[in-house]
């Protein structure tokens, strides 16, 4: 067995593995080609008065969407190299350090820098325009969370290359992740950048929260909002009571490692059990937090693809409503196995399996959504029917876990890991891979190509299976989480390799889908109606892609369903044509202030993970210095001319 | 009993099937399902309840999943009903909101009688043995306090005999699971915890931390050794008569991060693990007092 020492010296830039170089190198080519290709084509301009500066909710969507996108690559590559490392017993393709970094990154990338913004992706794009609104209660301050969101992504990838990455499980524990275990920077950088991208976060919920209030069309009832703004009206309220535990947790866990406080030490009476409660808190609630928005998807995908009204509406609403109640009610299951009373885990155990009842509730629906409706198999379609039987299998391991006793021999295991990416990859992205082909047309005017997404949806779905269900086997085999290597006579070795082939099977989908959209953007069929699916709700009465005013005229809501009423009666010829006149549209300017803030606190967070102080306060005058110029700004907004509005919308033949 | 056989061998068909297994003759690998002791039998049942369970909701979605779009299609004369407008069933949903909760309530009910079940020793028995167990970077120690015998990497029980292990770390959080025997429990500083497991029969049973440790943890593997009472015996003879002491340097050097082998000592600092407890946090703890009064 080789030596090993707890305190190693780091480098400033990470060095010594080839494959680490390589990276750099590609990362330096591609920063030098993107610099090339904006200089070249004069599109730096462009790139601020677009999108940097932007406040437009459409455009911030586009932006979260191609950030999930890029950091699903960064993620995916790393569930690679792992699934390489473990596709044959005793394999030396990774080291332990390594591997252990790479499950890291892997797990918090995946969950707060790829889920996460996939589902702000998805809310920015369709929710003001579903609820017939301009833009979202709070432009600015929603271009503050996605700088956020950017930077702290930024701050962690950069770990890779500069100071070496956390290596301590994204669940990060004390006392492994404190500084007598862990004196690197890395575990710095995994605090920073999450406490930075959970402002973003915490704004969001607010943002959505309030839009879906106060901004809703006239006529527009909750009980007559579609079932997506719903699922996003409880994921807000569960960011919003979720996200300040992770807070307080990330917090507590920096004062120690740069203050030497002692929250959750080993010694002076520190107590690392707090933070494993602080972090489940917030942690079981954020798997909803993802989980519902996809609901929300699917939701209005099976209703539009199935050309029927989305069934037992009342039920799905409060099925979504319990569930967000109840997640707050079963943070300790993931630690039936610390030694708390048996009155406690059966407290826990039984509050767990009762979220599988909403939740089996909304799958019966969506069956029933289909049943007697006019089934298209289109690619969002896709998804969605792929979703349910991957998701009824991971929900019915999801209760198998939560029987207490049980646990005691998943915890920890290959089941465990099986089990949770079954629901966040079959629940999650499936959700949000429907959605994204589902609103495409609506953000970018073209359909996805349908043959090559055929492609990628079934070598995904396949590839889902090949690689996860001997997972589940592998656990009640004994194999835990997180080891590097494992030895030949266990009788893993046969599942580890088809795990992995399915790994990669999946990792072809997604460069499929990658080319898919490439190619799409060049050859793909052009949207001229702004109604490619037949959809039923307000977002599919606008162009595609829609001015960024959204709505020349404010519509009137008068049922559940308002497009697809609409069309309806303009069937039976009983709509009368738009006879109001335009109105000046009231809109918030462009802002550069938000990139700058969050670049000030992507600098004040880097100060901090090496604890460079003075550079740790130059990033936090430049936060102070421009909230307090927000705070005297008067220009903020600005009216469109009613002449303006009738050029766009003559312009797309609707006026 | 048979019937109880079948349904277990059904299962674990189904899930090997489920696996699209077909090498390594793998049913004695799999460990969950070769429980070796009482515990561990407890939780195999509670496990194939649950599969049993769940297994009612998860066929008839996917069947009704694939009859829906197979007739359903819109294609051209498809000859099925369309109803566009129909969305509310009051039977239907009450059907469906009421088995889940049929389920949920037969499992819950499992569930707590064996949770308060495991919180108890296997068998009513006046001397069960106790063993400590500490978890280091990266290494399992076990002490003896009835025998004053020390290992490292790997523990001897007697068969057919309760055994309480009391847990804890002198190392970042681990935990402590030989899965042919039962299910886990974390070790943690500062804090000591009791898990009861018991072998039928004597045998090697394969042990593994499962909570992750740092660099070394993958190798933090050790084997619990059953053997009749008599052998246990004559084992802990053989250790008083040929194995080294445990110094309190010899401890503290087990203690600094390494990865080792199987070890054997003929005793140990008797203090040391009420000592490692109450320095790093549990004196703030008063359940450790009576977990620890029983261990000494």
């Amino acid at each position: 067995m080789p030596g090993y020492d707890r305190h190693h010296p780091t480098p400033f830039f990470v060095s010594g593995d080839p494959m680490i170089y390589a990276s750099d190198v590609l990362i330096a080519l591609t920063l030098v080609g993107v610099v090339f290709v904006l200089t070249y084509f004069r599109r730096w301009r462009w790139l601020w008065e677009e999108w940097i500066t932007t406040v437009d909710h459409k455009k911030i969507g586009i932006m979260y969407l191609l950030a999930a996108l890029a950091m699903m690559f960064r993620g995916g590559v790393d569930s690679e190299l792992m699934r390489t490392q473990l596709a044959f017993p005793n394999n030396h393709f990774l080291g332990a350090e390594h591997y252990d970094q790479i499950f890291t990154t892997h797990g918090t990338i995946m969950i707060l820098f790829m889920a996460m913004p996939l589902i702000f992706a998805m809310m920015n794009i369709a929710v003001p325009l579903q609820i017939g609104a301009r833009d979202v209660a709070f432009p600015y301050l929603n271009a503050i969370s996605f700088w956020l969101f950017f930077f702290g992504a930024m701050l962690f990838n950069l770990s890779f290359v500069i100071g070496g990455s956390p290596d301590a499980g994204w669940v990060s524990y004390p006392p492994l992740t404190e500084t007598p275990f862990d004196p690197g920077p890395g575990e710095n950088f995994y605090l920073l950048a999450l406490q930075i991208s959970g402002i973003g976060s915490i704004a969001t919920g607010i943002n959505f929260l309030v839009t879906i209030l106060k901004m809703r069309a006239p006529g527009m009832t909750l009980m007559r909002m579609p079932l997506f703004p719903w699922s996003v009206l409880s994921a807000s309220v569960l960011i919003i009571f979720a996200f300040p535990a992770l807070t307080i947790a990330l917090a507590l866990l920096l004062l120690d490692r740069l203050a030497g406080a002692h929250f959750f030490t080993m010694l002076q009476g520190g107590n690392p059990m707090m933070y494993v409660n602080l972090f489940w808190v917030w942690g079981h609630p954020e798997v909803y937090i993802v989980v519902l928005p996809a609901f929300g998807i699917f939701s209005e995908v099976f209703a539009t693809f199935s050309r029927k009204r989305v069934f037992g509406y009342t039920s799905m609403v409060a099925s979504l409503m319990t569930i967000a109640v109840i997640s707050y009610f079963v943070w300790a299951h993931h630690f039936f196995t610390m030694g708390a009373g048996p009155g406690v885990n059966s407290f826990f155990a039984i509050a767990s399996m009762c979220v599988g009842i909403p939740t089996g509730v909304k799958v019966f629906n969506w069956l029933f959504t289909m049943f007697k409706g006019r089934i298209r198999t289109s690619l969002p379609m896709l998804w969605a029917i792929g979703f349910i039987p991957n998701f009824a299998i991971g929900g019915a391991t999801g209760i198998m876990l939560a029987a207490a006793p049980g646990d005691y021999q998943y915890h920890n295991s290959y089941f465990l890991i099986a089990h949770f990416h079954q629901v966040l990859i079959g629940g999650v992205v499936y959700g949000m891979l429907a959605g994204m082909y589902y609103w495409w047309p609506k953000m970018f005017g073209f359909i996805l190509d349908e043959r090559i997404g055929r492609w990628a949806f079934w070598l995904f779905n396949i590839g889902f299976y090949v690689c996860f269900m001997p997972q589940y086997q592998l656990g009640f085999m004994g194999m835990t989480r997180r080891v590097y290597i494992y030895p030949a006579d266990m009788g893993w070795s046969t599942l580890n390799l088809i795990s992995t082939v399915g790994a990669y099977l999946m990792g072809i989908a997604f460069v499929l889908i990658v080319v898919e959209i490439l190619y799409s953007a060049v050859w793909g069929v052009r949207d001229t109606t702004g109604d490619p699916w037949d959809g039923r709700t307000l977002e599919w009465s606008l162009p595609s892609p829609a001015p960024h005013y959204n709505f020349a005229h404010v519509p009137v809501v008068t049922e559940r369903d308002a497009w697809w009423g609409q069309k309806e009666a303009r069937k039976k010829g009983e709509i009368q044509k738009e006879t109001r006149p335009f109105q000046p549209i009231h809109m918030p300017r462009n802002s550069g202030r938000p990139f700058i803030m969050s670049l000030c606190f992507f600098i004040g967070g880097f100060g901090l993970v090496f604890e460079w102080y003075p550079l740790a306060l130059v990033g936090l005058v430049g936060i102070l210095t421009s909230l307090l110029m927000r705070s005297v700004e008067r220009d903020t907004d600005y009216y469109i001319p009613v002449e303006e509005i009738q050029h766009i919308e003559s312009n797309l033949g609707r006026a | 009993m048979t019937m109880y056989g079948f349904i277990r061998r059904s299962v674990q068909w189904m899930a090997l099937l489920f696996c699209g297994l077909s090498t390594t003759g793998c049913s004695s690998n799999v460990l969950v399902f070769h429980p070796a002791g009482p515990v561990s039998r407890i939780e195999e049942h509670l496990i194939i309840m649950s599969i049993i369970l769940v297994t009612i909701v998860v066929v008839p979605v996917i069947l009704l999943l694939w009859y829906i779009v197979r007739t359903f299609r819109d294609t051209p004369n498809n000859p099925a009903p369309y109803e566009p407008e129909w969305s509310e069933s009051r039977v239907l949903e009450s059907i469906w909101w009421g088995i889940p909760i049929i389920i949920v309530a037969v499992l819950g009910f499992f569930t707590v009688k064996d949770t308060f079940a495991l919180t108890r020793p296997p068998e009513k028995v006046t001397n069960p043995l106790t063993i400590l167990v500490t978890s280091l970077d990266w290494k399992w120690m076990f002490q003896y306090p009835g025998q004053q015998v020390a290992t490292v990497n790997y523990c001897e029980i007697p068969a057919s005999r309760p055994v309480q292990f009391v847990l804890t770390s002198n190392a970042p959080m681990n935990s402590f699971w030989v899965p042919e025997l039962g299910g886990q429990e974390y070790t943690m500083p500062g804090m000591a915890m009791r898990l009861w497991l018991q072998a039928d029969q004597p045998g090697i049973y394969y042990g593994h931390g499962a909570n992750f440790s740092g660099k070394g943890f993958a190798h933090m593997q050790f084997n619990v050794h059953a053997v009749k009472q008599t052998q246990f015996d004559a084992w802990v003879k053989h250790l008083k008569r040929t194995a080294p002491p445990l110094t309190m340097d010899g401890y503290h050097g087990l203690v600094r991060p390494s990865v080792v082998g199987q070890m054997s000592f003929s005793s140990y600092p008797p203090t040391i693990f009420r000592d490692m407890i109450m320095q790093e946090g549990g004196m703030y703890m008063k359940h450790d007092m009576t977990i620890l009064g029983t261990a000494d």
